[in-house]
């Protein structure tokens, strides 16, 4: 009967919808969002990834390296790593049985494609099917440090690796991967 | 009454003295008499903490040589703890960390688990400082 009505409906939502997602996209694009005063100071704080409530993660994960949020790969990624701790990254990294068991309930509740929150939906759209298992191979997060040289990052003493998120974004702890927080050691803030 | 000794146990453990950090680390010590180790030597205990038994590792590239000292993951430049008893007080009051620790760090080291012996030994040498 009213049937196209309906379908109608639908279409029209769909393409909102698909509307604020390419919109979100280019909003992270060009990174400039939060509330900002004339001088580029935040007015009021945002999370680009949900920070690590967990304090097991925080202690199992944290003592050997930044405690990624889990908001920065998909499930799948998460799987993959917890998989092969004997083999993480040339380092063991093995848990007790009882512990990875938590561990990964943690990250599969908490992963890029399991939240809506910051930037987690746009880094799991990113993936395509994809399953990476370094945050620096994700498109995500290439397409975000394109124009850092490899001067600042590989061959700068106090950064060495990307993978040292909380070398250079101040706020990562916290969750916050704002580009208005980043210093470089020995570079100085980002030019805004 | 039975909750008694458990509450002594935490409140000791709270506490900086060396003898009583010395007590954490043999308790720990006393698990691996229990698997038939034992006796335990500071010297051989340092001679395996230097040594370099595969792919040219060491203890040391990550705890540094001053283990009174925070050491660095030799990767990721993460600080880690300094090693020695009387530094830090929590390293050795829990048995099961202390073998978590064993078990990832002896098979990256040196290519294997360390036994019984070993581990006593590395303690016994890491217990004096």
């Amino acid at each position: 009967m009213k049937s196209w009505i309906i379908g109608g409906l639908i279409a029209a939502t769909g393409m909102a919808a698909a509307g604020l997602v390419i919109g979100s996209q280019y909003e992270r694009d060009d990174d400039e969002h939060g509330g900002r005063a004339g001088n580029g100071q935040r007015l009021f704080s945002r999370q680009d990834i949900a920070p690590v409530q967990n304090a097991l993660y925080r202690d199992e994960c944290g003592s050997c390296h930044f405690a990624y949020q889990p908001g920065l790969l998909p499930a799948a990624s998460w799987r993959k790593l917890m998989d092969n701790l004997s083999d993480h990254f040339g380092d063991n990294a093995e848990l007790a049985p009882d512990t990875a068991a938590q561990l990964r309930n943690y990250l599969d509740t908490h992963a890029a494609d399991r939240v809506n929150t910051g930037r987690s939906p746009g880094i799991a759209r990113s993936l395509r099917g994809e399953v990476p298992l370094r945050i620096t191979e994700t498109f995500y997060f290439r397409r975000q440090h394109d124009e850092i040289s490899g001067r600042a990052v590989a061959e700068n003493p106090e950064v060495v690796s990307f993978s040292r998120c909380d070398a250079c974004h101040t706020g990562a702890a916290g969750g916050s991967y704002d580009e208005h927080e980043v210093s470089i050691p020995g570079w100085g803030r980002r030019e805004n | 009454m039975m909750k008694l000794p458990v509450f002594v146990t935490i409140l000791l453990a709270g506490t900086a003295s060396p003898g009583l950090q010395a007590d954490a680390v043999t308790e720990v010590q006393n698990l691996y008499r229990a698997q038939g180790a034992g006796p335990f030597h500071f010297d051989r205990g340092e001679r395996l903490w230097n040594s370099r038994l595969y792919q040219d590792r060491g203890c040391t590239d990550c705890h540094g040589t001053d283990l009174k000292q925070p050491g660095q993951h030799l990767r990721t430049k993460k600080a880690i703890e300094p090693m020695a008893p009387s530094v830090v007080h929590s390293r050795y009051t829990d048995p099961a960390r202390v073998e978590k620790w064993f078990g990832r760090n002896c098979k990256w080291t040196w290519g294997r688990d360390c036994t019984a012996q070993e581990k006593g030994d590395l303690l016994e040498y890491l217990k004096r400082l």
